[in-house]
């Protein structure tokens, strides 16, 4: 059982864990001994289970990200996927970055099969797949229009459907919806919702929004800058679908309370 | 009715400034192997095409410059290639690199004529050798362009180094390389001209030195105008090959900032 987890949380079956990461710590090289980013960090993320790490810029999360994404290397202590030492890039997991980055050259189905070209999959079956999740995230009829054609929100939506395409056992969020106006943002999160509802992927998203975090999670785990480590950690029990109206209750409004104040004792200011 | 109407005055434009030149010329009495008035222009253009002559010439320049472009964008792909996706090429390769860049190749033009000769092969070289550098140089750096985010999702899916190239850095690369291509197309013409300059047996280079030497400077003139005409021929090849492969670069450059550059540009 992981000694750090707090008192708070009730103890559970760790046989389901997709994610298990133990006692990591990143030190990036440079004058001074270097930058401390990640200190000592644990958690587990179960089967199907939707977490969110929340914390501000420079908290190490993204770093946490590439970690796990297979993308950076050199890290002290252990992460594994589904029971896997992960040290470099996997076919089974898929990743969705702050921007789109979507190929300009490629229509919408030509980006959202680039995992299936890059990890020659069955063409035909993947196909298929990419439009039955086209259709989900509500794009059918734009398989063949091209990024350019596409708002903010549609082409981070393409982003999701190309993460999700291979069918990998995790999905890893960088702050998806950061580039996004806040109206569009919101709308996003329903839909995202919506999208885990039906899928039930198991998924790490990374926020720098607190009321993000509460309302799309069933674990928060809040993040404080210098050096990069866990601060808090809280189960979000609140029923599924939520609504956005759900953001004006009582409840919600006390996970943000107590993750602000998480917030403020790791010296964060907001 | 806008764009007609600026098109008329600017063909109205063009039939002054000849008007002007053509009365210039008769007015100061200006001798003709000086300047001559384009009432010849036009003469010798008309006499050199009715004979056949300028076509022969034409035919052979055009020779020269198409296989001196394949063979200098070839080996400029290749080579820019190698360099940008190898730091040890471009380690050792870099100071050749940066010394002939500073070179005019043109001046090469008298040496490649010793060491191929008069014929064909001297221009093509020559040709090549200008045409390369724009190219390479636009490969190279159009293949290190790849944006961090994109090179990240590419790695992140596991992908291996050939297809981050294939996928990513080529498609990528396509608009620098097609801008060096566009250069290379007209310096390669260069090339051939100056290579016909310095010695050879035919081509409309060749024909311009002869011309000289008994002083039919309206011959010249209307060689010159061949020569831009056909310029902007093969320009405008490169340019439709462009609009044509690289569709989604000019509509996602139109969609991220439709500068006021690029409309007058298009015009």
């Amino acid at each position: 059982m992981d000694a750090r987890t707090p008192a708070a949380v009730l103890p559970r079956d760790r046989t389901g864990d997709v994610i298990d990461v133990r006692g990591v710590s990143m030190r990036y090289s440079g004058a001074g001994g270097g930058v401390l980013a990640l200190k000592d960090i644990n958690f587990a993320v179960a089967d199907g289970e939707f977490m969110a790490i929340v914390g501000p810029s420079g908290c190490g999360k993204t770093t946490l990200l590439k970690i796990l994404a297979g993308l950076l290397g050199g890290f002290e202590g252990g992460a594994s996927l589904k029971g896997t030492p992960i040290a470099r890039p996997r076919r089974d997991i898929g990743v969705v970055f702050q921007s789109p980055v979507l190929f300009p050259w490629r229509s919408v189905l030509g980006n959202v099969m680039l995992p299936a070209d890059v990890q020659r999959l069955n063409k035909v079956e993947l196909r298929r797949r990419a439009m039955d999740l086209i259709k989900l995230v509500r794009l059918d009829g734009f398989e063949h229009r091209y990024p350019w054609e596409l708002s903010g929100g549609m082409q981070q939506r393409v982003g999701i459907v190309r993460a999700l395409v291979h069918d990998p056992a995790m999905l890893l969020m960088d702050e998806p919806f950061g580039a996004l106006d806040a109206m569009t943002r919101e709308a996003m999160n329903v839909e995202l919702q919506r999208i885990w509802m039906e899928r039930r992927k198991t998924v790490l998203f990374i926020t720098h929004s607190v009321g993000e975090a509460v309302f799309l999670a069933d674990r928060v785990l809040v993040m404080t800058p210098r050096p990069g480590k866990i601060q808090d950690e809280l189960t979000i029990d609140l029923p599924r679908p939520r609504a956005l109206e759900i953001m004006n209750t009582e409840a919600f409004g006390a996970y943000v309370k107590r993750i602000r104040l998480a917030l403020n004792a790791g010296g964060v200011l907001d | 009715m806008r764009n007609v109407r600026n098109f008329t005055l600017r063909l109205a434009l063009i039939g002054l400034v000849l008007a002007f030149w053509e009365g210039a010329v008769a007015y100061f009495a200006v001798p003709r192997f000086v300047l001559p008035p384009p009432s010849q222009v036009f003469y010798g253009l008309y006499n050199g095409f009715g004979s056949g002559l300028y076509l022969d010439h034409l035919q052979v320049t055009l020779v020269e410059t198409f296989m001196g472009f394949a063979l200098g964008c070839c080996l400029a792909f290749l080579f820019g290639t190698m360099v940008a996706l190898s730091r040890a090429l471009e380690y050792f390769f870099y100071p050749f690199i940066v010394m002939f860049q500073a070179m005019p190749k043109v001046a090469l033009a008298p040496i490649i004529i010793v060491w191929f000769g008069l014929g064909l092969a001297s221009k093509v070289v020559n040709a090549a050798l200008v045409a390369f550098f724009p190219l390479m140089v636009n490969t190279i750096v159009g293949l290190k362009s790849a944006e961090e985010d994109r090179v990240s999702l590419m790695r992140s899916l596991a992908a291996n180094k050939w297809q981050i190239f294939w996928m990513l850095q080529l498609p990528n690369a396509m608009p620098y390389i097609f801008a060096g291509l566009e250069i290379a197309m007209i310096f390669a013409l260069i090339g051939a001209i100056v290579g016909e300059f310095v010695g050879a047996e035919k081509g409309l280079g060749m024909l311009i030195q002869s011309m000289n030497f008994t002083m039919d400077v309206a011959g010249q003139f209307s060689v010159l105008l061949t020569l831009s005409f056909l310029g902007l021929v093969l320009n405008g090849m490169v340019g439709f090959l462009r609009r044509r492969i690289l569709f989604w670069d000019a509509a996602s450059k139109a969609e991220a900032a439709a500068t006021s550059v690029e409309k007058a540009s298009a015009l």
